[in-house]
């Protein structure tokens, strides 16, 4: 009889019924291939292989498009990153006292967030394109005009676009932060008589730090996504300087260079999980001093 | 109060600083909705120059210094656009079913599943509960760039591929859905479980009638959060999809071609306009998921 079963039965059940449709699924769409994708990256080939051991993984650092492409991806979390997380604090600051319209702002800077890639494509081409409307500004100016899409300065294209998509996520999360901030401590450390840039660093920095971590973790993960807009803007071959790993998952691709493919996918998860493992232990350690 | 004193400050330098960004942020949406109600001819006239060579060098110098000009007034304003687009060009209609063919599934069953997971997570007991909660945040973190080649392999498998399945599935099971959707069940105070426990309800009472209700929030931040990233697909159906015509809208836009620049911004507008409606119509629950998305514990 159901109802007078054990309490440890009753929570199994509940558990494999709450739990087991989306465990399914995640085991085989994502755990168990994944297994598969760090099996095939050791041998020569998927269908009868050879194990080659850590080969196909010497000779994806041997292609220079692998090495292009996985420099720049890091290049752009590196400069992306920390310049998305500088200009939503600043936001966030400027946001944070009371302001009028302080509402219809928050929604302005939260619209590029939904906005599909596809949607805004041709704004971007028609302000960097050559003959675009910035180097038309340029022209009337006297200024030469600047090949942005085809040369290192789609780099900084990209990282412009980055931030305008992502600025939002990180205002939210920074607003929520700012209001966990008890405003006594921020006044009696004003009456001490700490100025603004003290009162930042040693309440306001703190006190965000656990959002802070998370704003990081996620903007990480949105840099790799800049591949969207990349590819609306520029197509499928884009200047060198942001050819990215996508750009060469998408080659191998069309080749099924499995060895590549795998190796690649195993390299970059590796890469990704360290990072993120490194910021988790990072941010841990920054509460134990905290506390 | 303090607040007179820095009322000044606020209308001279900051209030007018914040309408420029906002200006910034607000400026390729308001260009696109504007634009799509100018006549083909006015288009073309606008951003005919895009036509040339997009690089500098010399044949971009043998041309003509003609240059997009950026208007944001429609010399006429026409609904033409739209009605080429609803009419004569049905191809875009058939894309934008795609878009929602491969999306809603996605939606329903991401919504579904993570929601019952949340309740797991957050408020069942079971051993290493927690270190497989961690597996499923270090998936959501990988980029597709990792993911592509588990789906490939497992669509190859199952026969999905060249299918919506190869995309619709794994969409499904993303970590995302069960990620948010245990940060908003977490925040479900023990007590109110507890006291139902004690008035004899079991697990899936307890669910249906206590945390179904107030995971409401949640569920539709994930619509939202879920809805703005699956629209916006560009690399699955990239690489999962060969045939052109099943592509969803999101990425032949990418790809439109010059003669069909006239319907392009009309295109782009019926394109972003469910997930904006959606959006102001939803944005706290965007914003508390958000906030959410970013507490531990």
């Amino acid at each position: 009889m159901p109802r007078y079963r054990a309490p440890i039965a009753r929570e199994a059940v509940a558990v494999l019924a709450f739990l087991g449709p989306s465990l399914a699924g995640f085991l085989l769409f994502y755990l168990i291939p994944f297994g598969a994708t760090v099996y095939y990256s050791l041998l020569d080939t998927p269908i009868q292989g050879r194990f080659v051991g850590l080969d196909n993984y010497r000779l994806l650092w041997a292609s220079a498009s692998f090495r292009k492409a996985f420099v720049n991806s890091l290049a752009f979390a590196a400069v992306s990153v920390p310049a998305l997380f500088a200009s939503s604090l600043g936001l966030a600051l400027l946001l944070n006292r009371a302001m009028p319209l302080r509402r219809l702002f928050r929604t302005m800077f939260l619209l590029p967030l939904v906005v599909p890639a596809a949607s805004i494509a041709l704004v971007w081409q028609a302000l960097f394109h050559w003959n675009g409307a910035i180097n038309a500004a340029a022209a009337s100016w006297g200024t030469e005009p600047t090949d942005w899409m085809n040369t290192r300065w789609a780099f900084a294209v990209m990282t412009v676009v980055y931030i305008w998509k992502n600025i939002g996520y990180n205002l939210v999360l920074f607003l929520a932060g700012l209001g966990n901030i008890p405003a006594e401590q921020l006044e009696a450390a004003s009456i001490d008589g700490a100025g603004p840039w003290r009162r930042f660093r040693s309440i306001v920095w703190p006190g965000l730090a656990p959002v802070s971590f998370f704003a990081v973790v996620m903007s990480v993960v949105g840099s790799f996504k800049i591949f969207r807009e990349t590819y609306m803007v520029a197509g499928a071959y884009p200047n060198d300087s942001i050819y990215t790993l996508q750009h060469f998952m998408n080659n191998q691709f069309q080749s099924l260079d499995y060895p590549k493919l795998t190796s690649a996918a195993v390299l970059l998860a590796l890469v990704i999980g360290l990072a993120v493992a490194g910021l988790f232990r990072a941010e841990s350690r920054a509460r134990e001093a905290s506390e | 109060m303090r607040r007179f004193a820095t009322g000044r400050l606020v209308v001279a330098v900051k209030l007018p600083l914040l309408v420029l960004l906002a200006a910034v942020s607000l400026f390729p949406v308001v260009l696109t909705v504007t634009n799509a109600f100018m006549s083909e001819r006015e288009i073309a006239h606008h951003f005919g120059a895009l036509a040339g060579s997009s690089s500098g060098g010399e044949e971009a110098a043998a041309m003509p210094t003609e240059r997009v000009s950026i208007r944001f007034v429609p010399e006429r304003a026409t609904l033409r656009p739209f009605g080429d687009l609803l009419i004569y060009q049905s191809k875009f209609l058939n894309l934008f079913w795609n878009s929602v063919r491969l999306t809603l599934p996605i939606l329903i069953g991401q919504t579904a599943i993570g929601t019952l997971a949340a309740y797991a997570f957050a408020k069942l007991r079971l051993p290493g509960r927690d270190r497989l909660f961690f597996l499923y945040l270090l998936t959501m973190m990988m980029p597709f760039q990792v993911t592509l080649v588990p789906n490939y392999i497992v669509a190859d498998k199952l026969g999905l591929l060249n299918s919506y399945g190869a995309i619709v599935w794994p969409g499904i099971f993303a970590a995302f859905g069960v990620f948010l959707m245990r940060q908003f069940a977490a925040g479900v105070p023990d007590a109110y479980l507890e006291a139902a426990r004690m008035d004899g309800a079991g697990h899936f009472r307890i669910f249906r009638h206590i945390m179904l209700p107030l995971l409401k929030p949640g569920m539709m931040a994930l619509l939202l959060l879920a809805f703005a990233d699956n629209w916006n697909m560009v690399e699955q159906p990239l690489l999962f999809l060969t045939e052109p015509f099943r592509q969803p809208l999101s990425v032949y836009l990418a790809r439109i071609t010059e003669g069909e620049r006239g319907v392009a911004f009309a295109a782009s507008v019926l394109y972003m306009t469910p997930i904006v409606l959606l959006f102001l119509y939803g944005e706290e629950y965007l914003v508390e998921g958000i906030q959410r998305s970013g507490i531990k514990g």
